[in-house]
């Protein structure tokens, strides 16, 4: 596989100017995320409008997997349901996880660029740490920090 | 002199040591990798074995495979003269005095958890005090911790400068009328450091403390005597040392040995069992409780022979004329800055690059053929002490070569155009 398979330009963009990379003073939730194996943190903030994710941000450290991971996130989901962030939750966990591929790729957008991912197995949680985050975020606010380890 | 084009390509002749004639003892090492050469620069995590060890341990299991110390019949024996025989080599190679000074163990890890729980838990009490350094791997860190939480020990830590060593006069101030132990990295595995250890064992002996050294990463790359250091313990692993994993070394003078209890109870350590109670083997036996890693210690003594052929003294020179290539060229890669700069130091280069995560680097180095450690490497403080949450890390051994160093210096100019 090629080394472009992973890192497409589009993640290399999105690591060098992270996509809503700041902090929301009034977010409705703030969730840490960490994985322990390779010092990645990041913390992610929500605000809810009803069901609707109006805001949704982050901030912290990591490898340029994880905060493009992280940027093309919340680009993705700003504007979008909890609903709709729970469903692209389950098909960005089977992008990254699993052999068969996608049949719908097309509809990922930018997200399919993370499915190079798959074939670096030692690097799947580094794409994987900011949605647990959100996942956790959405599912039981308040939680302790969400670990990929 | 006029032949070489480049003198930093080729800073100073490498001396007299035929690495690549080393090389081709080992096997794994002519494989490819994403379909390039296989360049492992990953030795302070695990070495390579050579054919010999390989061979030591089948040997063992086609032709000698008996349990030890126990049957009569000829295979027994064989299988036990094997295992003893390797103790032997590794007194020897330490320069122990006596074989009951060796007990073999799982690895370093092991080792200090031995001494911990043994030495410690049957000496310390609440109150009494532990000095280790900002340096140490985990594993000479949380066996310290749990003896900690069951004893109430106190930890006092000797801290490093931003080159990597030991605060210069930290360490002697750290001793109290509690003292009761150095825990110390021999040579750190994170930043290749290479401490004063005989001067810091004089200095703790002086206040009648013994001192315990974490060998892991000096007794592949240096020749050890724990004679000549005048150490209480001495922790070290077969994996680093070109041996089988899961077979390490725990040395401890014999006088140390013979108050400590048992760490682990079971056969082979025992010379009497009743109900109403139990009498010890004699050393080593009483610290090596239940079927032994025969094969493992089989392989470790075969390394032993292996490493004594080619004279660790060789081995070390090599690989600082390494390190010193390594150093340089490293410094020539833009926006690269190396993590651990002590004066002495052993073949390891952990760096970060500005603007560009270690497991980046790692993955793309990967693809080249080039396989180097990037994150922690097991010690968190030192990590948070340079404030980088990880580092990559190039680490030698003795078949490495400067052609593997350019590969990887190669691998890295990829790195900065994938990120230009």
């Amino acid at each position: 596989m090629d080394l472009k398979e992973l890192y497409k330009d589009v993640i290399v963009d999105h690591n060098r100017s992270p996509r809503n990379f700041r902090k929301i003073p009034d977010a409705t939730r703030i969730q840490e995320g960490f994985n322990p194996l390779c010092g990645d943190k990041l913390t992610v903030y929500l605000k809810l409008d009803g069901e609707r994710i109006s805001d949704l941000s982050f901030e912290g450290s990591g490898c340029a997997i994880s905060v493009a991971s992280a940027s093309l996130m919340s680009e993705r989901l700003k504007g979008k349901t909890v609903m709709e962030a729970q469903q692209l939750f389950d098909r960005m966990h089977a992008l990254l996880t699993r052999e068969d591929t996608d049949s719908d790729l097309e509809s990922l957008g930018k997200l399919a660029v993370l499915s190079g991912v798959r074939e670096y197995p030692s690097r799947v949680k580094c794409a994987s740490l900011c949605w647990h985050t959100l996942k956790n975020v959405l599912e039981h606010p308040g939680n302790p920090p969400v670990s990929t380890e | 002199m006029n032949a070489r084009r480049d003198s930093l390509r080729n800073p100073a002749p490498m001396p007299g040591f035929d690495a690549p004639r080393w090389r081709r003892d080992f096997p794994i090492l002519r494989q490819q990798v994403h379909g390039k050469p296989l360049v492992y620069l990953d030795n302070a995590a695990t070495s390579q074995k050579p054919q010999a060890v390989i061979d030591a341990v089948a040997d063992y299991y086609e032709k000698l495979n008996a349990n030890v110390h126990r049957g009569v019949h000829q295979l027994s024996e064989l299988a036990t003269a094997a295992y003893e025989g390797a103790r032997e080599k590794l007194r020897g190679f330490i320069n122990a005095a006596s074989l009951k000074e060796i007990i073999f163990v799982r690895g370093a890890t092991e080792a200090i958890n031995l001494v911990a729980q043994s030495y410690g838990r049957s000496r310390f009490q609440g109150g009494d005090e532990i000095i280790l350094s900002e340096m140490e791997h985990h594993s000479n860190i949380v066996p310290w911790q749990l003896l900690r939480e069951q004893m109430g020990a106190v930890l006092k830590i000797v801290p490093i400068t931003d080159a990597g060593e030991l605060e210069p006069g930290a360490y002697e101030k750290l001793f109290t009328s509690r003292t009761r132990l150095v825990a110390l990295a021999h040579v750190s595995n994170a930043l290749g450091s290479i401490n004063p250890v005989k001067k810091m064992i004089a200095h703790a002996h002086q206040h009648g403390v013994p001192v315990l050294l974490d060998g892991a990463q000096a007794v592949p790359h240096l020749p050890v005597n724990v004679r000549d250091m005048d150490c209480d313990f001495y922790a070290f692993s077969g994996h680093k040392m070109f041996g089988p994993t899961g077979i390490g070394v725990l040395y401890a003078k014999e006088a140390l040995l013979a108050e400590m209890p048992p760490y682990q109870g079971g056969g082979d350590m025992i010379r009497t069992v009743r109900f109403t109670g139990s009498t010890w083997n004699e050393l080593p036996h009483k610290f090596e409780a239940g079927t032994p890693n025969i094969a493992g210690t089989i392989g470790l003594g075969a390394a032993v022979d292996y490493l004594e052929s080619i004279g660790m003294l060789s081995i070390q020179n090599y690989e600082q004329a390494l390190l010193e290539y390594g150093t340089q060229r490293l410094q020539t890669v833009k926006n690269l800055k190396l993590v651990g700069t002590a004066r002495h130091k052993a073949g390891v280069l952990s760096f970060v690059m500005e603007g560009i995560h270690p497991h980046d680097i790692g993955s793309i180095v990967d693809q080249e053929g080039v396989a180097i450690r990037t994150g922690h490497h097991c010690a968190m403080p030192v990590m948070e002490h340079f404030r980088i949450p990880a580092t990559a890390r190039a680490s030698l051994a003795f078949y490495n070569t400067r052609e593997d160093i350019d590969a990887l210096v190669q691998a890295l100019e990829k790195v900065r155009e994938v990120f230009h």
